[in-house]
């Protein structure tokens, strides 16, 4: 396989083909959208056009994209399926892409996620299909770009990109406090990304070549290798970095936006910000915060204090989660406390645990991606998230009761389950360095046992006496298709997780030892730092 | 490559060429105007030779750039920057025209002559962006001026334009005279007013602390203040802008502000180089309270046109930092962000021509639900909005503007780190009332009384186009621009003839 793809040079044009085609996919679609009358489009028809149009445009890029599972070499650790262009020359900024293990992966479960929320979107979003399918593709092209991006200033605009058409889905297509949900995700997202721009400036300016008459320089690479901060400036610009990541992945206090988000959101919109948008910011964190400044990120006190929040962020998570009488806000808290995990992973710094955040990202995108779906699913027939609504549905709708189960206990971390192996890889790993961090966040997954069972029973088991749950439809074929390739991703990580861990393994040790031999010898860096 | 002597009258017409054009086209313009009868039509036609006679200096400036001779000293510049500024109030004044001409049929105006004043108007910002002495700066300030207090008033069956008028002429000839007691103290201080004599007796006498220049340069600030409508001089600029129609309203909120900014750059980096110790507090506390107070009060508007109006006195706050910079970036990141706000601004505005009705303001109710039923229109307006915003893909050039402006106060002599966390912070801010039109355009429904919109006039669909593909095709691929901008800097000091070390002389003083 991987000889068959060489051959069509796949690894040359693969990275930017993926950014191009949702662009490309999305000018389709809305022209196909011409013409449409507004109201109900699903029940005139005019939806047929954009919707297949577009989730034929996700299915194509998501197969071009399973290429790089082999097209990936998992035996080193440096950038791969490089592609480098001159962008602005003037300022230094680059337009290169590049993969490593763990954006590879990010790549695949954005591919694949997204394909799936464009078929979950079928007959729930039955307005402006046309723009809500573009806007969707664009904003996988603005993800994409996050994770594929080796140019600072690339990032940051890609990193920009992806708000604007989350901001629409939520805004236009979302659930009755839509326009506060929305504003509030835009605001919070901003002022945290904005003061990382003056961050990337600032080490674009100190990366410059003193040859190259001023222009900045914003690879990656170089700023990596080039740049040595003073320990105040190297703080400030952590912050800044530090601010624009915890917004997004929510860390503790500022992860306020994320219900509201979460809850109004359509159910694709949901999926998008459960399974990929969160992840981007704790892969920034992975790529860009840690690395770039490992002697303020990994000091002490701003450890601890990171470390802290995230363990709160882990406990407060799965209590809060276990008082909401909304099922979709129930899942929303939840995700604050899984990243939590991720975040405790990556602050550990040990190859597992690291590697152990990096599996909770890939399970929380596929585990909370299905309950969003399911949620989106059922609250199309009834029309509500409560769940005292609900009760004893499980012998109206089966196969619904039976795959919510099993996403349940994956999303707990059950043994044999994909959620099993990220959680207990991230407390083994930071058993190591932090036992007592790890002993506390254990407990939250007895916390989420309890708060999702006990809804699950709520809305499953308990007697059926609503007669309104009497009539409800089971799940139809496409329903069903779209779950199914989630529920075999949950067995096939759970039971034999080896090949995706393999194809992460260089990267985590690569960021281990980065950030240790950044760190170890404080005194002669601080000597080069004059 | 020509060589200017600007003692001899011949050359110096040759310089000033593409000045004179314009100044003695609109005479002729002025004298057929008023030789027909007025009409609909004849408005029209007068708009429309208005437009290719800018169309004309527009190439002859273009000419002067791309056929730079070389100067002596003398009264007026003949640089990059001057013929950058001038490109940017032409293609303002270009866009103002065209949106005067359908503005005009839509309120029953048929006086012909409003064109030639923009014409006149816009000379005297041409003559502003050459000059290298303080009195053709004054003369400039003041042919644009009197020609904009006539054009504000234009509406004289609006109680608001006549306020705003009588408001604007008050204020205007105050900070005229303020402006000119400046000048006047700062000769007095240095016995001259060319901008590089200036300098160098500031050098040569060491009058850095004589109260005299002092006095004169704070006078000075205080003048430039008001024309670039910087708080706390800014109490003018939202009567003004919400009384004037429309089209001149969006004249002045770009046009005039790109002119005075430039004339601003140069006196202060030409004549007072040397006491940028001196201004540069006093500038950067003039930034941070404009960007704050400007973004704050924005966010309470429901008018769109003041809205506008407060926006633009943000980004009034937005181009002192690349003032305060200080720098030849600050001035390429200016001439920049002007060209990029220029076209948001002339955008949005032309969106507001398409809705006003009568003399009613345009507010946000008006524009609830457009996206249900003029799409593109909605999405053109979107796309000025996040230009203004400074969002970069959907928003275009703007957030190269913005991201240039904060380079520039970062690259710095003395990297100026307050001032780019106010930019962050304030931009931030301004998201609130950006957004805010953005939502109500696409995320409120259309109420059920309301009016339909009326059709699109062609010369209002032609700046909106226009603007909006220059926004999202520069946003995207801005490198030639920057080009252009990073040559079209400022040449201080004195202007030597030799030809062979020039360029080196450039390339040093660019970076």
């Amino acid at each position: 396989m991987r000889e068959f793809l060489l051959s069509v040079g796949y690894d040359r044009w693969i990275l930017p083909v993926l950014l191009a085609l949702p662009l490309i996919g999305a000018a389709a679609v809305l022209v196909s959208g011409r013409g449409a009358s507004g109201g109900d489009e699903v029940a005139t028809g005019a939806a047929a056009r954009p919707r297949s149009l577009a989730t034929w445009c996700f299915g194509l890029e998501f197969l071009l994209s399973v290429g790089l599972w082999w097209a990936f070499d998992p035996g080193t650790s440096g950038w791969q399926q490089r592609f480098d262009v001159a962008w602005i020359p003037s300022w230094g900024a680059r337009f290169t892409l590049g993969l490593d293990g763990i954006s590879l992966m990010m790549v695949l479960l954005t591919t694949f996620m997204m394909f799936l929320a464009s078929l979950g979107s079928w007959t729930s979003v039955r307005q402006k299909t046309a723009a809500y399918y573009a806007l969707l593709l664009v904003l996988t092209a603005g993800m994409l770009g996050v994770f594929m991006a080796l140019d600072l200033f690339l990032f940051y605009v890609m990193w920009e990109v992806m708000l604007v058409p989350m901001y629409f889905i939520v805004g236009i297509w979302g659930g009755q406090r839509r326009i506060y949900a929305s504003l509030k995700f835009f605001i919070y997202t901003m002022i945290g990304s904005l003061l990382m721009l003056v961050g990337i400036i600032y080490l674009g300016l100190a990366a410059r070549d003193p040859l190259a008459a001023g222009v900045p320089n914003f690879s990656y690479d170089a700023i990596l290798s080039t740049v040595h901060l003073e320990p105040t400036v190297a703080a400030w610009l952590f912050g800044a970095f530090f601010l624009a990541f915890a917004v997004k992945v929510p860390m503790f206090p500022f992860h306020t936006w994320l219900p509201d988000a979460h809850v109004e959101a359509p159910t694709a919109g949901s999926v998008v910000l459960a399974a990929i948008m969160l992840k981007l910011g704790t892969f920034g964190f992975l790529r860009l915060a840690v690395p770039l400044f490992p002697t303020a990120a990994m000091s002490p006190g701003i450890r601890g204090a990171i470390l802290t929040l995230a363990v709160i962020g882990i406990v407060y998570g799965a209590l809060v989660s276990l008082v909401q009488p909304d099922f979709k806000k129930l899942v929303a808290y939840s995700s604050v406390s899984h990243l939590g995990f991720v975040m405790l992973g990556i602050f550990a710094l040990t190859v597992q645990s690291v590697q152990g955040a990096l599996m909770v990202m890939i399970n929380h995108g596929l585990s909370t991606g299905a309950l969003f779906f399911l949620i989106g699913m059922i609250y199309e027939r009834r029309h509500t998230r409560m769940i005292a609504a609900y009760g004893g549905i499980a012998k109206v709708v089966p196969m619904f009761s039976a795959i919510l189960v099993f996403v349940s206990l994956s999303s707990i971390g059950v043994p044999g389950t994909n959620g099993f192996v990220g959680e207990f890889l991230v407390l083994l790993g930071s058993y190591r360095t932090y036992p007592i961090l790890a002993v506390i966040s254990a407990t939250s997954v007895i916390i989420a046992a309890a708060y999702l069972l006990w809804a699950v029973q709520r809305i499953l088991f308990n007697p059926l006496d609503k007669p309104e749950n009497e009539h409800v439809p089971d799940l139809n074929r496409r329903e069903l298709a779209l779950l199914a390739p989630i529920l075999a991703c949950i067995v096939w990580l759970g039971v034999y997780p080896a090949p995706v861990l393999r194809r992460m393994q260089p990267a985590a040790e690569q960021f281990v030892r980065l950030v240790e031999t950044r760190l170890a010898p404080p005194a002669t860096l601080s000597a080069r730092g004059r | 490559m020509p060589i200017f002597d600007l003692s001899h009258p011949a050359d110096l017409t040759a310089a000033l060429f593409p000045d004179l054009l314009l100044m003695g086209g609109a005479m002729v313009l002025l004298l057929w105007a008023v030789w027909r009868r007025e009409s609909a039509a004849h408005q029209r036609t007068i708009g429309l030779a208005s437009i290719w006679l800018c169309v004309a200096t527009l190439g002859a400036v273009l000419y002067m750039l791309f056929h730079q001779g070389h100067v002596t000293d003398g009264p007026i510049a003949a640089d990059s920057f001057r013929f950058m500024v001038d490109v940017i109030v032409l293609l303002g004044t270009i866009a103002a025209l065209a949106l005067g001409i359908d503005d005009n049929d839509r309120m029953g105006t048929t006086t012909a002559e409003t064109h030639v004043l923009m014409l006149l108007a816009s000379s005297g910002m041409m003559l502003m962006a050459a000059a290298r002495d303080l009195m053709i700066v004054f003369l400039g300030i003041e042919l644009m001026s009197v020609s904009i207090y006539a054009l504000a008033g234009l509406n004289r069956r609006s109680v608001r334009g006549a306020e705003g008028a009588l408001k604007y002429f008050l204020l205007g000839a105050f900070s005229t005279a303020i402006l000119l007691y400046g000048i006047a103290l700062v000769y007095g201080a240095t016995g001259t007013t060319g901008l590089y004599e200036i300098h160098q007796r500031v050098v040569e006498l060491q009058l850095g602390s004589s109260p005299l220049l002092l006095i004169g340069m704070a006078l000075l600030l205080v003048g430039f203040g008001f024309k670039v409508s910087s708080v706390p001089f800014h109490m003018w600029a939202p009567d003004v802008y919400d009384g004037s129609p429309n089209p001149v309203t969006a004249y002045m909120a770009a046009t005039v502000k790109t002119a005075a900014f430039a004339a601003f750059l140069r006196v202060w980096l030409e004549a007072f180089n040397a006491e940028i110790g001196t201004w540069h507090r006093a500038v950067a506390m003039l930034a941070i309270a404009t960007m704050v107070v400007g973004n704050t009060i924005g966010l309470l508007q429901r008018n769109v046109k003041r809205m506008l109006a407060y926006s633009s006195i943000a980004h009034a706050g937005f181009l002192l930092v690349a003032v305060a910079a200080g720098s030849m970036q600050g001035a390429s990141a200016m001439l920049f962000y002007l060209l990029a706000y220029t076209l948001a601004t002339f955008g949005a505005f032309a969106v507001i021509v398409v809705l006003s009705r009568g003399d009613a303001p345009v507010t946000t109710e008006d524009l609830s639900g457009l996206w249900t039923e003029r799409p593109w229109l909605a999405v053109a307006m979107a796309v000025y909005m996040l230009a203004l915003l400074g969002f970069p893909v959907f928003g275009g050039i703007g957030f190269f503007a913005k991201w240039y402006v904060l380079k520039a106060a970062l690259q710095a002599e003395e990297p100026q780190i307050a001032l780019a966390v106010t930019l962050v912070l304030t931009t931030v801010v301004s998201a609130g009332y950006y957004l805010y039109v953005i939502m109500v355009m696409f995320m409120r429904p259309r109420p059920a009384n309301s009016e339909a919109v009326t059709p699109t006039p062609g010369w209002t669909r032609f700046v909106m186009v226009a603007t909006a593909a220059a926004i999202l095709i520069l946003g995207i691929f801005p490198d030639q621009t920057v080009r252009y901008v990073v040559r079209g800097t400022p040449r201080l000091g004195a202007y030597v003839p030799p030809v062979k070390t020039a360029p080196a002389r450039q390339a040093a003083l660019t970076h």
